[in-house]
């Protein structure tokens, strides 16, 4: 992170227009947004953009969000909380419908990222950990993996209330599926699946450690979620080892 | 190429004028960072200004004795969020380059665990800059950049760079480790320099 370093191939941003192709639910309090944006350039996996909203009297509001979908094209796939006292998020959830236009700006961030290697080598193991939301780029960077068909491991440690707030959960089980290889382990905060016998709690140092691809195993360590998670988790992976310059974090949070 | 998003309203209508374009205030303190929270015990803190003819050091203790000054002003994260009339105890810049003599005009302030922002002097000179280490009264905790972290509030708050530990002059406007990521060079708020 020191001394010289190339800049980024990363796309050009601008802003765009983004119609919406599909909105459906996604969990009890999230939908999935599907948007057409016209001249996007394509996005890797594990960026985000800026989303603007403009009222009848010219009031806007902008809101940044994870893209749950990587590649070239102009199809975006957004995956969007409702936070209770939200301006925008309550919005995008509820009322949003097929054909409403909105503004995005992006894509935006070239460090929160994941590139398959280059000639179909294998690169350092990757180690995913979403709480929450935060999951949304992760799936971003599971699918890019799996599409790829890329060798590299991969294992997501998914911290969740309950098995009926997982995003993307059959994109995941598909992925996990496929022949690039990627383990998937939840930690149910509040409700485990019904007839399972897996703990329930907020994610401790001891499952952090047992769910983890190892320090010795030199993994890149991606962490998304809110601050208080992405504190407790990324002092811990330090604590166990993880060098601090291998772990990459993204927090959400603010309205 | 503002168009009307069909069926939103939004709910402020009160604009408030300290507030530039495309942010919204809030009471709360979100967190911007790229890795870890380092941990820096201030027994181990120091903070270095480096030119291209040497270098003026001082440890924690030394920096406690510098004329330290409160600081209330409003921030502005690149993410979008503001907040109004924070309160700050710090060091001015002016004070820590009153005996600097460089030829350079840009700086590039380097933080514990490695990350790095580039500012032109001139915008952190003539009251415009401290090194901060309380916010609100009490120590600046780590997550917030303490033991201490520069504040540069005419600027998107990516620019007020954590942990800092020293400024380095430099002869041209080099992109540190925000700007390489997609930030701007420059950032200021008020014309949404956000990214580049």
């Amino acid at each position: 992170m020191s001394g010289v370093k190339q800049l980024q191939a990363a796309p050009r941003t601008g802003w765009h227009v983004a119609e919406v192709v599909e909105t459906r639910r996604e969990t009890p309090s999230a939908a999935r947004i599907t948007l057409d944006v016209d001249g996007w350039p394509g996005n890797l996996a594990g960026q985000h953009l800026d989303v603007r909203l403009t009222a009848p009297d010219g009031y806007t509001a902008t809101r940044s969000y994870s893209i749950a979908s990587s590649g070239d094209g102009e199809r975006v796939v957004l995956a969007v909380d409702r936070l209770p006292d939200g301006e925008v998020s309550p919005f995008l959830v509820d009322e949003l419908r097929v054909g409403d236009r909105l503004e995005v700006h992006g894509p935006l961030g070239a460090f929160f990222v994941w590139r398959p290697p280059a000639d179909g080598g294998t690169g350092r193991p990757v180690q995913l950990i979403a709480g929450g939301s935060g999951v949304v780029p992760l799936v971003a960077i599971a699918r890019a993996h799996a599409d790829a068909g890329d060798a590299t491991p991969f294992r997501l440690l998914y911290s969740v209330r309950t098995p009926d707030e997982v995003f993307f959960a059959d994109e995941l089980e598909t992925a996990s599926r496929g022949p690039a290889p990627l383990a998937v382990e939840f930690v149910y905060t509040r409700r485990a699946p019904a007839g399972t016998d897996a703990p329930v709690g907020r994610i401790t140092r001891e499952r952090l450690a047992a769910g983890v691809i190892g320090a010795d195993a030199a993994p890149v360590v991606y962490v998304c979620g809110s601050t208080g998670f992405v504190e407790r988790v990324a002092g811990w992976l330090i604590e166990l080892g993880h060098h601090q310059t291998a772990i990459r974090t993204e927090r959400y949070g603010g309205t | 190429m503002s168009f009307i998003t069909r069926g939103f309203t939004g709910r402020s209508r009160e604009r408030d004028e300290r507030l530039p374009p495309g942010q919204t205030l809030v009471h709360d303190f979100p967190v911007l960072s790229a890795g870890p929270t380092p941990e820096v015990d201030t027994a181990d803190w120091e903070f270095t200004i480096r030119t291209e003819s040497g270098e003026r050091r001082w440890s924690w203790d030394e920096f406690m004795r510098l004329e330290i000054e409160d600081v209330t002003t409003d921030i502005h994260c690149v993410t979008h969020w503001s907040k109004l009339g924070t309160s700050w105890r710090g060091v001015s810049l002016d004070t820590l380059f009153a005996d600097v003599e460089t030829d350079y005009d840009y700086v590039m302030a380097h933080s514990y665990g490695g990350y790095t922002t580039n500012v032109p002097l001139d915008e952190l000179l003539d009251g415009k800059a401290w090194v901060a280490f309380e916010f609100d009264g009490e120590p600046l905790d780590p997550e917030h950049g303490g033991p201490a972290r520069l504040l540069v509030p005419h600027l998107y708050f990516w620019k007020s760079a954590k942990w800092v530990r020293g400024l380095e002059m430099q002869p041209s406007d080099d992109p540190g480790f925000w700007e390489q990521n997609g930030y701007h060079l420059h950032g200021d708020p008020w014309k949404e320099e956000r990214y580049w």
